[in-house]
């Protein structure tokens, strides 16, 4: 399988008008297989929004090199290639949508790719149709709840036939429903579509399915492995200024009580079946 | 200083194609010193709700009587209302605006009139309230600070205002879990240390089962449930059929009472999880 993502020992620094440098990222090396769905957490300022932005062209690294789908980031002829590859939802919905109409809304990438109407038409039809947004077209996007807005913004980047989606804290501003259609739609993007996934949240149960987590401390990468393999570090993650669900909290807590359960328990279910073993 | 809600209905733009009432006859009350969690999906009337309580929307019609006073009342007069009831929007942050910390918080007592002694005596016990060390602060510029700082500087903005009233819309958004629980426990010192009666709204069902005495949900414009957490999240259809959820043990403990009908479902908290767990495992060993 071909490198969908690849970090080679990236560092970045944001220079401030006065006094020293702040290192946003620092010597951070990954990759990320096509097809998979990577969940990024990490505290405020640990470097997450950084990464998923040296990804989509928008900051280029102090050292090292990104490539996203074998083209590297510096390469400013190839930014609109990019960009098209590796398309970004933002936290807020509200600072993302700039039609005045959800079907114009979506179609705003694939006009500015210079794509035919006709085939323009097809992918808005499509790309709503895939975030079960079809029925809204004619909507106005103020007109939709935070949960519908966040999916017409995938939509929009599905129009541009993105190979992969770089997500920053997508439900950070939704209630629970509104959480599940986003988290729903991404899940299926990534298992039916085969849209690779890059996911950023604070909440630990959306990356509870990823096929991976990252988690991100001071500019580096912290810690990596599949979420039994971090959600089970209950202690290491406090430190890291960070949570585990509630379920894997309860785990932790039983298991110090010598009660014996087996490790890495991560869902409702899971659970129940320790226990009532 | 209590809250009482009587019929209060508030409906945009009346009389135009686009009318939509907000808020339909709603009735309650906030009892003095309560600590309130207010949960509603996305477009349920909480921010009606709540804009209402400190005068920034009149009702259509109906009262909201706080402390014995209506505070639309033509006599009083909303500032004093703003004094007593001191309302933290979401994403307070982004509201900041001064040259430096100690100034930004100083600017709503500023416009109270008060003399200046009086108002820097607020501003470090404001910006000690929410945690922050007041000497370290005052002279940075609000922007140079972590996005949980630069809340809680907007938070002390408002509690510099020494409100008796706090409600607070969605505080914790975007912050992350450490962010997250420096907040709540600041607010949860303040209900309990200052006496203060907060209003919490939130998304994170799991937060407010950890901090809040009774809960309000919001559907539709009306209440519909107003209640003790326990009873609250023992309705988890109703609370999903209106777009919301009970804590991810809650969930955990329905599924065990399948199976142990001993096993008490009204539980919503991680610590309460384990008691009925253990409790759970000693039946089994003694059978």
């Amino acid at each position: 399988m071909e490198n969908m993502i690849e970090f080679k020992n990236v560092g970045f620094i944001y220079e401030k008008h006065e006094g020293e440098d702040t290192v946003a990222v620092e010597n951070v090396s990954f990759s990320v297989a096509e097809g998979e769905f990577i969940g990024i957490i990490g505290h405020n300022g640990s470097g997450k929004s950084t990464l998923s932005k040296l990804i989509n062209a928008i900051l280029f690294p102090t050292t090292g090199d990104v490539m996203v789908a074998g083209i590297n980031t510096k390469d400013h002829d190839r930014v609109w290639d990019i960009r098209q590859t590796a398309g970004m939802v933002f936290q807020n919905p509200d600072n993302q949508l700039v039609a005045t109409m959800v079907e114009e809304e979506v179609a705003f990438g694939p006009e500015n790719l210079g794509i035919p109407p006709e085939e323009i038409r097809r992918r808005v039809d499509e790309a709503l149709s895939t975030v079960e947004m079809g029925e809204y077209i004619n909507k106005k996007p103020h007109q939709l709840s935070g949960g519908q807005k966040q999916r017409i913004a995938i939509a929009g980047i599905l129009a541009m036939k993105p190979k992969c989606i770089i997500l920053d804290e997508p439900t950070a501003m939704l209630d629970p429903s509104g959480r599940k259609e986003v988290m729903d739609t991404i899940k299926r993007l990534n298992k039916e579509e085969k849209i690779t996934i890059l996911h950023i949240t604070h909440y630990m149960d959306e990356v509870v399915d990823a096929d991976r987590i990252l988690v991100m401390d001071g500019g580096k990468i912290a810690m990596e492995g599949t979420p039994r393999e971090i959600l089970s570090q209950v202690e290491k993650l406090k430190d890291l200024r960070l949570d585990v669900p509630q379920i894997t909290e309860l785990a932790f807590n039983l298991k110090s009580l010598n009660i014996p359960l087996g490790s890495h328990i991560l869902t409702v279910d899971e659970m129940v079946k320790e226990l009532c073993q | 200083m209590s809250i009482e809600i009587k019929e209060l209905s508030h409906i945009y733009s009346e009389g135009s194609p686009f009318e939509s009432r907000a808020l339909d006859k709603i009735s309650g009350v906030i009892e003095k010193g309560s600590f309130t969690g207010l949960i509603g999906h996305t477009g349920s009337g909480k921010s009606t709700f709540i804009q209402h309580l400190n005068v920034l929307l009149k009702p259509t019609s109906g009262q909201i009587i706080i402390d014995g006073v209506d505070i639309n009342d033509k006599d009083v007069n909303p500032k004093s209302v703003r004094e007593k009831v001191g309302l933290v929007f979401q994403y307070p942050e982004h509201q900041l605006f001064e040259e430096t910390v100690e100034k930004d918080v100083a600017y709503g007592p500023g416009n109270l009139g008060l003399d200046e002694n009086e108002i820097a005596d607020r501003v470090k016990n404001a910006l000690e309230l929410v945690g922050l060390d007041y000497e370290k602060v005052k002279d940075k510029s609000p922007f140079e600070l972590s996005g949980g700082q630069m809340r809680r500087v907007a938070i002390a903005g408002v509690l510099a205002m020494k409100p008796r009233i706090l409600i607070l819309d969605e505080p914790t958004a975007g912050l992350d879990p450490r962010g997250r629980d420096d907040i709540l426990k600041v607010i949860k010192s303040l209900h309990e240390n200052e006496r203060i009666t907060v209003i919490l709204v939130s998304h994170s069902m799991e937060d407010i089962a950890k901090f809040v005495d009774k809960i309000m949900v919001m559907y539709r414009g009306k209440i519909e449930i107003y209640d003790v957490p326990e009873k609250v999240f023992s309705q988890a259809e109703l609370l999903e059929k209106i777009g919301l959820a009970v804590p991810q043990v809650t969930y955990l403990m329905r599924e065990l009472k399948k199976i142990d009908p001993k096993v008490n479902q009204n539980v919503y908290t991680v610590d309460q999880a384990q008691e009925e767990i253990v409790k759970m495992i000693r039946r089994k060993d003694n059978a």
